[in-house]
């Protein structure tokens, strides 16, 4: 036995793997297209869910006896809000070329439906430790699909990791680029986001049968 | 005790504070904050002018690189020697010109009577007297804006465009070295002496950039409205400058 029982640690795993909120919930596709593009924006927007998630279930837990269940709505959106606006502040002091990239994104937070889903389907019912470790789970969940997504279209849309040109350069044609490869635009345009999450989709569900739906 | 939380009373209180705890929560981050986004802001600026001047860390790369913001606000201030505003042809000298919001200066220009300040800044670059003009337009989905270098007879030095929102991959490439590059050289008048502007052109006009008098250059492909948008606000902003480089020869 770890740090976390069972029980808990199930809250951790099952996001990351059977019941992960992009592949099988189908939830937040939205920003997983968008900001894909690189890995370095893939990695900050999954650290900044993670934030918005963690601590969102724990107020939320927190409050949930006394949140007046007429406006539960709109007091968890006040609480996404809330925390959005707080990571875009500090990305924009601290980060600031991040946050020009992230853009929109980062305010578009607040309409990922993973967080919201979450608030409503477990903090308002789970004790704080509990809801902080679901919180985190999904973020995670989350944050590994778009890292997936976000390796394969830097390395095959650019040619680059993290910036880094791993293939060789592209204008000076060394590396690979010295014997003909050439970098598939198509993967820099979020369509082919689409494309790699439904790849990874398929992966999984022919790995577990059970995933499949009728 | 119990509270009964579905009492009307009950929620119009629940709200009422929550609202001034969440607000004062964000007012005091936000104006804590405060001067760290505003210099990042003021060290964005100066990097774009200093990059449309040539002072960059583009050696050795492909990719559009500024100078470090450690550094641009020296840099900054030792490169660029005077700052300008200009009312017709009359030029004032302000330290504080790079301040100018060119937005809110066209929205007031609607007004016939108000002269508008135009913001210009003089550097020197080999000796020779180099100015940074800053341009600004519509996209096809949002602003554009730019900084355009030129010499004393209006011939482009070097240029650093940006967006708001153009289309990844066709106009978001404005911001991209192979397109900036070729406006080095070209001059804003046409060989009567009028002035023209830089026309973005389509049809494979001169894709090399080896004609530097045809006062145009090669225009990314699936970028039209973008790149029309360019033109115009070369044509536009730059052209209110003309008398003022008149009185400079």
């Amino acid at each position: 036995m770890g740090l976390l029982s069972k029980k808990d640690s199930k809250l951790i795993m099952d996001p990351l793997a059977d019941n992960n909120p992009i592949t099988i919930q189908v939830l937040g596709i939205c920003s997983a297209l968008a900001i894909t593009a690189q890995l370095k924006p893939s990695i900050v927007m999954a650290i900044s869910v993670m934030f918005v998630m963690g601590v969102g279930n724990v107020v939320i837990s927190l409050m949930r006896n006394i949140i007046p269940s007429k406006i539960r709505i709109i007091v968890q959106l006040v609480v996404v809000a809330t925390l959005v606006i707080i990571v875009d502040q500090v990305l924009k002091a601290y980060a600031y070329s991040l946050s020009k990239e992230l853009s929109v994104f980062i305010g578009l937070i607040i309409t990922n439906c993973i967080i919201m889903g979450r608030f409503e389907a477990f903090a308002l019912a789970n004790g704080t430790w509990r809801s902080f470790l679901d919180g985190i789970g999904n973020a995670l969940g989350y944050g590994v699909i778009l890292i997936i997504v976000g390796f394969f279209r830097e390395l095959l849309g650019s040619g680059t990791l993290f910036g880094f040109k791993v293939l060789g350069d592209s204008v000076e044609k060394t590396g690979l680029y010295a014997i003909g490869y050439e970098n598939n635009g198509f993967m820099v345009l979020p369509p082919m986001a689409l494309i790699v999450v439904g790849i990874i989709i398929w992966v999984q569900r022919s790995r577990n049968k059970e995933l499949i739906e009728d | 005790m119990a509270i009964d939380t579905d009492k009307n009373s009950y929620t119009v209180i629940f709200s009422i504070v929550m609202v001034v705890v969440v607000g004062s929560i964000l007012a005091g981050l936000a104006s804590g904050l405060k001067p760290l986004v505003d210099a990042n802001k003021r060290f964005e600026k100066q990097q774009n002018i200093l990059y449309a001047m040539g002072i960059n860390a583009n050696e050795g790369t492909s990719d559009v690189a500024f100078i470090s913001t450690d550094e641009v606000e020296d840099k900054f201030e030792s490169t660029i020697t005077k700052q300008y505003v200009i009312e017709g042809t009359e030029a004032s000298e302000n330290s504080e010109a790079y301040l100018i919001d060119i937005k809110k200066e066209e929205a007031k220009a609607k007004d016939p009577n108000y002269k508008r300040k135009l913001p210009l800044f003089e550097g020197e670059k080999d000796g020779e007297p180099i100015y940074v003009i800053p341009i600004r337009g519509k996209g096809l989905w949002d602003a554009i804006w730019g900084f355009v270098a030129v010499d004393k007879s209006m011939t482009v030095q070097g240029v650093f465009f940006d967006h708001a929102g153009e289309t990844p991959g066709l106009g978001a490439e404005i911001k991209q070295r192979y397109f900036m590059d070729d406006f080095e050289g070209e001059s804003l008048f046409d060989e009567s002496g009028a002035f023209k502007g830089i026309t973005v052109a389509k049809g494979n006009a001169d894709p090399k950039n080896e004609r530097k008098t045809d006062n145009a250059v090669d225009a990314i492909a699936g970028a039209t409205i973008t790149g029309d948008g360019i033109t115009a606000m070369i044509k536009k902003d730059l052209k209110m400058y003309v008398p003022y480089f008149k009185t400079l020869k």
